[in-house]
């Protein structure tokens, strides 16, 4: 297993009180494999990504392990989370079209990153994967003001990927691309690991149909707390958690006529994580709830591969 | 009821505005009494620009928009032009004050427009507006932006533009920034609009949400009309190879990309038919700048469906050039 996640619980500090944004979530990635992590604003998906890199300031590491590789990791020690940084876990980051440093060409901006990290990298092979995210050499020797969006954001996943990690996190990198841009650059990340650049990665998104193109697995999160985690192809056409089910209905899809016909949307609000109920935390939404989700139902094994949090499934 | 004629729209660009560039170039259509048109293109193609437009947030350089026949740039009074056509645009949390209350918005309409009408009959109104966007008075009215969702920010500044008994909303991606769960509802609401007669311009770069609530659709790329039709037609038998390739990189849910036909085809088509085939698809831009005598050539493929492109449309011409591959 490439990572192994057991009961993580990450709050933020807020001057009303901790805010339960990853409140105990166990999961595992296997070598090799896409996880998609699916969610809406406020499930938590961002501050798992950002926490297996680096929690800021206002982040507690409150509980829970994290194990990369077979080595834990310190996710509260900052210092002592540097040596797994881009090393062994890599990140795209939401906005990296803003991640590059304005004064200094793309070429020498690398070179001082893999300076900084006392690693080398021959030019050739440099050269070879820009090539591999459709981008010429000759980016090198511009400054990022004179790249388009489109191209920065492949810049910044070449940076991301320089040290081969073994685990690369992809958060939000597609939202803001057209479609057609969307496709490539969701293309080039599974060209990353067909090519071993990287062994396995998180494509974190609010866009389930995306994921699915690529993802070998999807993992769908609610509230702090994961709903349901299964094989892609499975997730979207035989969930078992009411969230999941109800969030594949919602989306409206081309090549259906729908005249009059019309999709349900969830009703009601996710819950303030400030104080979040006890038991199931999506009972006040779901249809299906009884009695005992007033108890919080295990993420468990209901097929092989095929997690769900939800008393009703089976 | 409203109309586009040939409308264009070019910015000056460079240090000096000695540059021009055209982000609309001769765009015609028409939105009907109560009808839901989709403007589908992505960045760049000018969708927002005429969304502006026809909002007079930007004047038009070349040719004309009216409304029921009059000129809107010759109505001189702005409010009397706002009363009929109102805007909602992507991000609600940047269109209230953080400082005030969120329902000041529609104490400003009221300042406006209805400065007439009393508290009481007010307040009913604001109520109405509000349930007819499915929210709760109680639960939204005296409270703060940062307390309101942003799918109930948006419900409320479609409910302000109701308020003013508008004719057309200019939707521009009213929907991208919301949650996948909340999405659907207002969506859902633009339709229940529409069956109270409604006229809505939907502004997406989404094809899977212009193919759910809209009539008619049209498709652009840099700032010319590629296709557009009625919605069944467009997304059901796209003629137009941009269309078509855009269709083809929508991620579904049910078919993955590797699955679809490889729209290559229409690629390669393309690079062939550059050379005698002078539409603003094929030809590539520096030709068109060195070639200025060619013309779009356009036409209707079927009753209410019009695509810009006539070397591709036939189907005879398609076999050919998979004949002449092979």
């Amino acid at each position: 297993m490439a990572l192994n996640v057991t009961d993580l619980r990450v709050y933020y500090r807020t001057l009303r009180g901790e805010v339960k944004a990853l409140d105990g979530v166990t999961f595992s990635v296997a070598d090799g494999e896409i996880m998609g992590l699916a969610g809406e604003s406020g499930s938590g998906k961002s501050t798992l990504a950002k926490s297996l890199i680096r929690l800021d300031g206002r982040m507690r590491h409150v509980g829970g392990t994290v194990e990369l590789d077979g080595t834990a990791m310190p996710l509260s020690d900052d210092d002592a989370m540097d040596e797994f940084r881009f090393r062994k876990v890599s990140l795209i980051p939401q906005y990296s079209m803003s991640a590059l440093n304005p004064t200094r060409k793309i070429g020498r901006m690398v070179g001082e990153l893999l300076e900084a990290r006392g690693e080398r990298l021959e030019r050739a092979e440099l050269e070879r994967r820009l090539e591999l995210v459709g981008l010429s050499k000759d980016v090198l020797d511009r400054y990022p003001i004179e790249l388009s969006g489109g191209m920065k954001q492949r810049v910044v996943m070449v940076v991301s990927t320089l040290l081969n990690p073994s685990l690369l996190i992809a958060d939000e990198v597609t939202s803001a691309l057209d479609v057609s841009s969307q496709k490539a650059v969701a293309t080039t990340l599974l060209g990353f690991r067909d090519r071993g650049l990287v062994t396995s990665m998180m494509v974190v998104t609010h866009d389930i149909s995306l994921v699915y193109q690529i993802a070998d697995t999807i993992m769908v999160m609610y509230a702090g707390r994961l709903a349901e985690k299964a094989p892609a192809g499975v997730l979207v056409t035989a969930p078992k958690h009411p969230y999941t089910r109800q969030l594949i209905s919602a989306l409206p899809e081309v090549g259906v006529r729908y005249e009059d016909r019309r999709l349900a949307g969830i009703p009601g609000n996710p819950p303030s994580l400030l104080k979040p109920p006890g038991g199931c935390r999506f009972r006040d939404r779901c249809p299906l709830a009884f009695d005992q989700c007033a108890e919080q139902p295990p993420f468990a094994e209901v097929a092989p591969g095929h997690f769900v949090a939800c008393w009703k499934a089976e | 009821m409203l109309k586009l004629d040939s409308v264009s729209k070019v910015y000056r660009v460079g240090a000096f505005g000695g540059g021009a560039m055209k982000a609309v170039s001769d765009v015609s259509f028409e939105v009907g009494e109560g009808e839901v048109v989709s403007l589908i293109g992505e960045s760049g193609s000018g969708k927002s620009t005429l969304g502006r437009m026809i909002l007079r947030l930007a004047s038009v350089s070349s040719g004309t928009i009216t409304l029921d026949g009059r000129d809107i740039t010759s109505i001189k009074d702005r409010k009397e032009y706002y009363r009929q056509v109102q805007g909602v645009f992507q991000d609600p949390f940047s269109c209230y004050n953080p400082v005030f209350r969120a329902d000041r918005v529609f104490a400003m309409i009221k300042e406006q427009y209805f400065p007439r009408v009393g508290a009481d009959e007010w307040r009913k109104r604001v109520e109405g507006a509000l349930e007819s966007v499915r929210l709760d008075p109680g639960n939204v009215l005296g409270k703060y932006p940062h307390q309101l969702s942003g799918g109930q920010l948006q419900r409320m500044l479609i409910a302000r533009a109701v308020l003013l008994d508008i004719r057309l909303l200019v939707a521009d991606e009213i929907i991208s920034m919301l949650d996948a769960s909340t999405r659907i509802d207002v969506l859902n609401l633009l339709a229940d609009l529409r069956a109270r007669g409604l006229a809505i311009l939907f502004v997406t770069h989404d094809l899977s949400l212009g193919n759910y609530v809209s009539d008619r659709t049209v498709v652009l790329r840099h700032g010319k009309i590629v296709e557009m039709g009625r919605t069944d037609l467009v997304f059901g038998s796209p003629a137009h190879p941009y269309t078509r390739s855009l269709l083809a990189s929508v991620p579904r849910l049910h078919a993955k990309w590797t699955d679809v036909v490889p729209e290559d085809m229409a690629e390669d088509m393309a690079e062939d038919m550059a050379e005698d085939v002078p539409c603003a698809y094929h030809a590539a831009p520096q030709e068109r700048r060195t070639r200025p005598g060619l013309a779009q050539v356009e036409g209707d493929v079927e009753d209410d469906h019009f695509v810009a492109c006539s070397g591709c449309t036939g189907p005879g011409i398609e076999e050919k050039k998979i004949k002449e591959k092979a």
